[in-house]
């Protein structure tokens, strides 16, 4: 592996992804969340509206993902390899679990009968999606073992104790973004209903990751010791602006003020983000690859550069099209 | 043989990619037929094109959907089942399939949206214009997923350092002579595949005595184009033919059943391939017709498979088969296209109920071509996954466990039941119900999400119970 830096195009594209992963989690965690709030409320009309509510955004956030996934096999494909050998069960049910979802939006308007089976595959789907996310995030924190440019170990080690945490964290993360989202959206009755949950929501999330937090420092020194926070003291910055953000979504909760909890959880999970950027650069599979190792070919990354300086801001402008278009809240019965 | 992670995962892989390439193919084809009537209506005014149009276009947004979403699963394969693939190949094939991905979301972001919901919001002009968009699209996706398999078959345009495969020329790659012959044979089958549908459709109706000028017009649409197109398809069917002999000349051998090397080479027309005992059973063959076909002579030598060392050669049963469906379904159409054309002209097409049944039955023809055609090119490429380069035995992820393949495997294959069975399920209801008056406005329907399309104009007035207040 050498120690060359990586270049300007290697790093144009690693920022494109890592924006991506931003932007996807953002996006699609509102929707993944309403999913998962979805399954905890019996209310026919509660569920209407959650499902108003995210109805014209949820497939184009999707969108997302698929760039992350094309762009990093075209653009770093030892990166898309490992990443996908070693969560190959993960993945399936992330998938699995997409097409699960999608299927239930669109048939549980037109079935009676199957509305059950509908709306558990919604709800099952959306919390199996954002589980393996978590999971893979907490099973990275730990490290991948890698052997030639190849996962190197078993089907299971993405089911550690620490990434079950941060699975479950990242559950109850999308689920208070998605009830921020449902505040923003909404009115009344199932406004107040998504208010009293922010609290309890945003508990669970401090108490699942100091857990994950205390397991890494004590019985399993793998996930964080390891990493580069210790060498970059100014990465706690982001810590504690992560801790500060979910004190500030419950404060703007109980103030009742509808843009704060959405906007706050968003910054609450960009600061999360940032702190796992701060304990992984330089590397992209944690502690195995790096981004100018894994980099393909400056003639490939080249080639796709000339399509990417085009399409993507075409899909960022279309992204922001659609959330223009259906702006404020949901309108009931249109 | 036994089940091992590859051979489970080609499995995989065949499963997947069978279940996708059915939507992008005739959605090709829809999308240009669409384009077409739009045109039409645009020149002369003519309120039947609307109707058929305002038909096919539910129809259209479901197939679309489909094949986004089982594109979407392929999208991640090349990594979970084939990592060694990805990272020996993937500054090829990830730029090529990055390009596919571009244009799918250039697509689905700009005119694809138009197209399904702009009908009252833009002029005719810039609608028509965007049915034509779309129609572009599909195709530049084909092509781009054509460019990639054709380099995977014939590789051009590359070098190999340090065991990986960097790109050296992207024009050699991008825009390869086998390229030039292989998106085109792609292209002719998804409209022939269309226009084999379409004719369907138009039979059914005239059958059932239903919706008497629309299924009129798509019979003869359907089978004008059919006419056309099967004799260029041929053509490009037998250039295809010329880059297998010439560049893999044992998928070629296995194709034809071809043992032993002859001179002058005989034509096995039919058989059952032996692979055991490397010999046909129950063969019937014709004298010097395998030189001819293959070199446009009488006399010259053919190489059989026992030129090529065991390891590298393909199986035998299913490219001979496959390849011989796929023509069978290409006559059936030229048949079926042709015929009906002359019956058209005798005036007696309309009511000839035993033709409009053929016409009914071979809905499937397309599809059917387009399967066996692959097969013939994906498994008459083995044991190569890139054809000299790679083995697909060295070419799956290292870390797989058969346990894991065979989960994935029977995950996928009853998500994909009851997916698909929705999907064909929603096709079949809008197909069976046939042309009518739709009114009923759709809410929250973007471009990325056309399922809805159907869903919702397809959902009876009360259709959300508690929603309407």
């Amino acid at each position: 592996m050498s120690p060359a830096p990586p270049s300007d195009l290697a790093l144009f594209w690693a920022a494109v992804i890592a924006v991506s992963i931003l932007v996807y989690v953002i996006l699609d965690g509102f929707d993944l969340g309403v999913g998962i709030l979805f399954g905890t409320t019996r209310e026919e009309q509660h569920r209407l509206h959650m499902m108003d509510a995210i109805a014209p955004f949820w497939d184009g956030n999707e969108t997302w993902l698929v760039i992350i996934g094309a762009g990093l096999f075209a653009t770093f494909p030892v990166v898309y390899a490992v990443f996908l050998g070693a969560f190959y069960l993960p993945v399936l049910l992330l998938l699995v679990g997409l097409i699960f979802r999608g299927i239930a939006f669109e048939f549980r308007y037109r079935s009676v009968k199957t509305r059950g089976l509908w709306d558990a595959g919604f709800f099952l789907g959306s919390t199996v999606v954002a589980f393996v996310q978590g999971a893979a995030i907490g099973a990275l924190m730990r490290g991948l073992p890698v052997a030639n440019g190849q996962y190197a170990g078993t089907s299971f080690e993405w089911l550690h104790p620490f990434s079950v945490l941060t699975g479950i964290g990242l559950v109850f993360g999308y689920a208070l973004l998605g009830a921020g989202w449902i505040v923003l959206k909404s009115e009344g009755d199932l406004r107040d209903w998504a208010y009293r949950r922010i609290p309890w929501l945003a508990a669970a999330v401090f108490v699942v990751l100091g857990l994950a937090f205390a397991v890494s420092l004590s019985v399993d020194a793998g996930a964080i010791a390891q990493s580069h926070l210790k060498d970059r003291p100014w990465g706690w910055v982001f810590v504690a602006l992560a801790i500060a953000t979910l004190i500030g979504v419950v404060i703007g909760a109980r103030a009742r003020r509808d843009g704060v909890a959405y906007t706050l959880t968003v910054v609450f999970i960009a600061a999360s983000y940032l702190t796992l950027g701060v304990m992984f650069w330089p590397y992209m599979v944690p502690y195995a690859v790096t981004v100018a190792s894994a980099a393909a070919p400056e003639e490939s990354l080249r080639f796709l550069f000339y399509g990417g300086v085009v399409v993507l801001p075409v899909i960022a402008i279309y992204t922001f099209g659609v959330y223009w278009v259906f702006r404020g809240k949901v309108r009931s019965g249109y | 043989m036994d089940l091992d992670p590859v051979l489970l995962s080609r499995i995989q892989f065949g499963f997947l990619i069978s279940f996708h390439i059915i939507f992008p193919a005739f959605t090709i084809g829809l999308a240009a037929w669409l384009a077409t009537i739009e045109g039409a209506r645009l020149a002369t005014g003519n309120p039947l094109y609307r109707r058929v149009f305002d038909f096919w276009l539910p129809i259209f947004a479901v197939s679309f959907g489909m094949g986004v979403v089982t594109g979407i699963v392929m999208a991640f394969q090349f990594g979970t089942n084939w990592g060694v693939l990805a990272v020996k190949t993937g500054s090829i094939q990830g730029p090529l399939l990055g390009y596919e991905g571009f244009t799918a979301f250039m697509l689905e972001a700009t005119f694809f949206g138009v197209m399904l919901l702009g009908r009252d919001r833009v002029s005719p002009r810039f609608y028509f214009f965007s049915c034509c968009m779309v129609s572009l699209g599909t195709m530049f996706s084909s092509f781009w997923i054509l460019a990639n398999n054709s380099w995977m078959q014939v590789p051009l345009g590359h070098a190999v350092v340090d065991g990986k495969i960097i790109p050296t020329d992207w024009m050699q790659i991008v825009l390869g002579p086998v390229q030039m012959v292989r998106w085109p044979h792609m292209l002719l089958a998804a409209l022939l595949t269309t226009s084999m549908c379409v004719s369907a459709t138009g039979a059914w109706y005239l059958l059932r005595r239903v919706h008497f000028d629309e299924g009129r017009m798509m019979l003869h649409w359907g089978l004008g184009l059919a006419a056309v197109l099967i004799p260029v398809q041929l053509f490009f069917g037998h250039l295809t033919g010329e880059y297998v002999l010439k560049h893999q000349p044992a998928k070629f051998a296995a194709i034809e059943a071809r043992w032993k090397n002859e001179q002058p080479a005989s034509e096995v027309l039919i058989a059952i391939p032996d692979e055991a005992n490397e010999r046909n059973l129950y063969a019937i063959s014709v004298p010097k017709l395998g030189s001819f076909i293959a070199s446009g002579n009488f006399t010259s030598a053919e190489r059989g498979l026992e030129s090529f060392p065991r390891e590298d050669r393909p199986p035998v049963l299913i490219p001979f088969f496959a390849f011989r469906i796929m023509v069978g379904m290409g006559l059936v159409m030229l048949a079926v296209s042709w015929f009906g054309n002359f019956l058209r002209w005798r005036g007696r097409l309309e009511s000839s109920r035993w033709f409009l049944w053929c016409t009914f039955a071979s809905f499937p023809t397309g599809f059917i071509a387009i399967l066996t055609g692959w097969y013939t090119a994906e498994i008459g490429r083995q044991p190569w996954v890139v054809y000299g380069l790679l083995r697909t035995r060295d070419a799956v992820t290292p870390s797989l466990t058969t346990g894991d393949v065979l989960t994935s495997l029977i995950v996928y294959v009853v998500v994909y039941w009851i997916f698909i069975s929705f999907g064909v399920y929603t096709v079949y209801k809008l197909l069976r119900e046939g042309p009518r008056a739709r009114t009923q406005a759709t809410n929250s329907v973007t471009g990325s999400r056309p399922l809805a399309l159907a869903a919702r104009t397809d959902a009876p007035a009360d259709g959300r119970p508690g929603g309407a207040r």
